[in-house]
């Protein structure tokens, strides 16, 4: 099934594959699906993530420090599919794991694990020509950044090439947390919205970056069709063992919807 | 080892790409700073004002030309070949770092930018930098390793006395490459008001070509010096390589006379396993790292591999990637030199000529100190004295026992 936003907005949930475990991983990722996440990311751990802030470097390095490798993060990818035929499933990387891979060996075998796309944060659209090639090639969605400093034609660049939906990324910076939205993300949606070529599909426009509550899923169901929460659930995990991190992330996601019905009544 | 499949199709008229190698590998947020930098200077870079104001800091403020001095008892001693020294080490500051500094200094002026940030790995980058935002009074916040700063000391109250910020980075091997990771997510946050000035031939085009280009003064007197002394080009250019900014600039103008051999002198560390080195064109793989493509230092998972070198300027896991390039077409050859020799490379330096170099730049003097003999006296070396060695007489007084002997 291609991705699609079940909820309004939508919820995409990050989580670095391998922290606590990769046991813990799928646990945390299929009590985010029940609790409510209509996409997952699944971070593949680098030893260099430069467009990360502490939370998710932190969780990288106990990811690394556990031997957790691209293959085993298709593994759970599996596994998670095996369980959610229905929900969004989506890798989110940085490059050079995927080159030392295989490009090619990559495509084929996160096609084959039953994730729907792939998002490789040090990826821009200029250098993308062999890649989109590939993902095209097995029927991978590649989901693209958006930045509040990208003018419109690189936005039209973006939303040209992209699949699935594309990701607006809330304001300057690396991720992690912030105490609000910018004014930046709402007009950054509305840029990226007007940048669709007449009659190309209107892909959904997730944000994501520093959100972390229930007041920020509220601000972007406004603008958005989705919010992307990364490093909050991340430090929650960090805070959580091994065996309490599904139930503790199940409930977060849970309050982040409870808010948005008080808010819409 | 899986193959690698190149992210895009490789064009050597691509802007940016040394045949396969270079390009542009950055977040999205990125884009823009890097889209304005490459234009601003291409104007500037034909821009007579701009390149005239360059030109008078290097010669009246950084002291160049710099010598090119004849080693005497150096090359008597060896018995062979005639060793000229190329004399960067005696530039303000202490290192060629000033060349780019300068450059890319006027460059954020002239953008308008008032906030400059730095990487720096043994410090002379974040001097230059630091002195050049003194000169020009412009807000400077470097970024060095918790392990660089404590074994480069010197530079680090040397920033600071210049009135720049030296932010320590605790995070990954906390060397240079956790400084330039650190460095871009000060970038990427505050992109709009912050220039950054690279010091290295690394990262996101237009940065491997901007600082060779800051950088090729170095071959473009060498060239002259050495045809006004001996009447010929030289038998070979010896430079040792980090990122590869001193070297590309010791080798560029070379590079057309294909009979002068270029020779890059990696750090060899203590080891030739994984993580004992920093020699990328003996252990590393094409990959990205922070910005582009070239070879890098990794694990069969595709993870930045840690590496070793007493010096901290060539203690990095990839190489600029015009470097590459010249390595896959074979015009430059790229050779390494472990720890000790490079110790003993200064010693021998600061004893036959009395003068001390850098432990990166001895690197290159040990390369010399191995081929010279095996040449003839008619053969002439250029080795590129990249810095001073001041900064390292703390890790020299330890490695060379010369306190209470």
């Amino acid at each position: 099934m291609p991705i699609h936003f079940e909820h309004k907005p939508g919820l995409v949930v990050y989580v670095t594959a391998g922290d606590p475990s990769l046991e813990a991983t799928r646990d945390i990722a299929l009590a985010a699906i029940d609790a409510g996440a209509d996409v997952i990311e699944l971070g593949v751990p680098f030893s260099d993530p430069l467009a990360d802030g502490p939370v998710i470097q932190r969780a990288s390095e106990r990811a690394l420090a556990r031997g957790t490798k691209l293959s085993d993060v298709l593994t759970i990818a599996r596994d998670i599919r095996a369980a959610k035929p229905a929900a969004g499933l989506i890798i989110f990387t940085y490059l050079n794991p995927i080159l030392r891979y295989g490009l090619a060996r990559f495509a084929d075998d996160a096609k084959a694990a039953g994730s729907d796309g792939v998002l490789v944060t040090d990826m821009i659209v200029e250098e993308a020509g062999e890649y989109l090639k590939e993902m095209d090639r097995v029927g991978l969605a590649p989901v693209f950044l958006a930045a509040p400093t990208s003018p419109d034609e690189r936005l039209a660049a973006i939303a040209s090439r992209s699949k699935g939906f594309i990701y607006a990324i809330s304001r300057t910076g690396i991720t992690g947390k912030q105490t609000s939205m910018t004014s930046d993300a709402a007009a950054l949606v509305e840029r990226i919205r007007a940048s669709f070529a007449p009659g190309a599909e209107r892909l959904p426009v997730a944000v994501g970056f520093g959100i972390s509550n229930a007041d920020h899923v509220a601000q972007v169901a406004e603008f958005a069709d989705a919010a992307v929460i990364g490093s909050a659930i991340v430090d929650l995990i960090e805070r959580s063992t091994a065996e309490t991190a599904a139930a503790e992330v199940a409930r977060f996601i849970k309050g982040l919807r409870l808010q948005e019905a008080a808010t819409a009544r | 080892m899986a193959s690698i499949i190149l992210p895009s199709a490789p064009s050597e008229s691509r802007p940016g790409r040394f045949g396969i190698y270079g390009g542009r590998y950055v977040p999205e947020t990125l884009m823009a700073a890097l889209l304005e930098l490459e234009h601003e200077y291409e104007i500037a870079k034909s821009d007579a004002a701009f390149q005239a104001e360059l030109a008078g800091l290097l010669k009246d403020y950084a002291g160049r030309p710099t010598p090119l001095y004849f080693a005497k008892r150096l090359s008597e001693e060896l018995g062979g070949a005639k060793i000229y020294l190329k004399r960067e080490d005696l530039l303000h500051t202490g290192a060629h770092k000033i060349n780019n500094a300068l450059g890319q200094g006027l460059l954020a002026q002239r953008m308008g930018k008032r906030r400059i940030i730095a990487e720096t790995g043994a410090g002379q980058h974040g001097v230059a930098t630091a002195t050049v935002c003194a000169l020009l009074g412009l807000e400077c916040v470097i970024y060095m390793g918790d392990v660089d700063m404590a074994r480069q000391e010197l530079n680090v109250l040397r920033m600071r006395l210049l009135g720049a910020e030296v932010r320590g980075v605790s995070s990954g091997s906390k060397t240079l490459k956790d400084a330039i990771s650190e460095a871009m997510r000060d970038w990427v946050t505050n992109v709009r008001t912050t220039y950054y000035i690279l010091g290295s031939a690394l990262g996101a085009h237009p940065y491997p070509t901007m600082v060779r280009d800051f950088q090729r003064c170095i071959s473009r007197e060498m060239k002259e010096q050495i045809l006004e002394k001996e009447g010929r080009l030289p038998t070979a250019v010896i430079a040792c390589v980090g990122g590869g900014s001193n070297a590309i600039g010791a080798f560029y103008e070379f590079i057309p006379d294909r009979k002068v051999r270029l020779i890059g002198v990696e750090a060899g560390g203590r080891g030739t396993a994984l993580g004992e080195h920093a020699a990328r064109f003996a252990g590393g793989v094409p990959g990205v790292l922070q910005g582009t493509f070239s070879y890098v230092l990794q694990d069969e998972n595709g993870q930045i591999a840690g590496t070793h070198s007493v010096s901290a300027g060539l203690d990095y896991a990839s190489i600029g990637p015009e470097h590459a390039a010249l390595h896959d077409s074979g015009r430059a050859e790229y050779t390494s030199q472990d720890d000790a020799s490079a110790l003993n490379a200064v010693v021998k330096l600061a004893r036959t000529e009395g003068i001390l170099p850098a432990i990166e730049s001895a690197h290159a003097v040990a390369e010399a100190l191995k081929v010279a003999p095996t040449m003839t006296p008619r053969e002439l070396l250029v080795v590129n004295l990249s810095g001073r060695g001041d900064k390292d007489m703390g890790i020299l007084a330890r490695e060379l026992h010369l306190q209470g002997a």
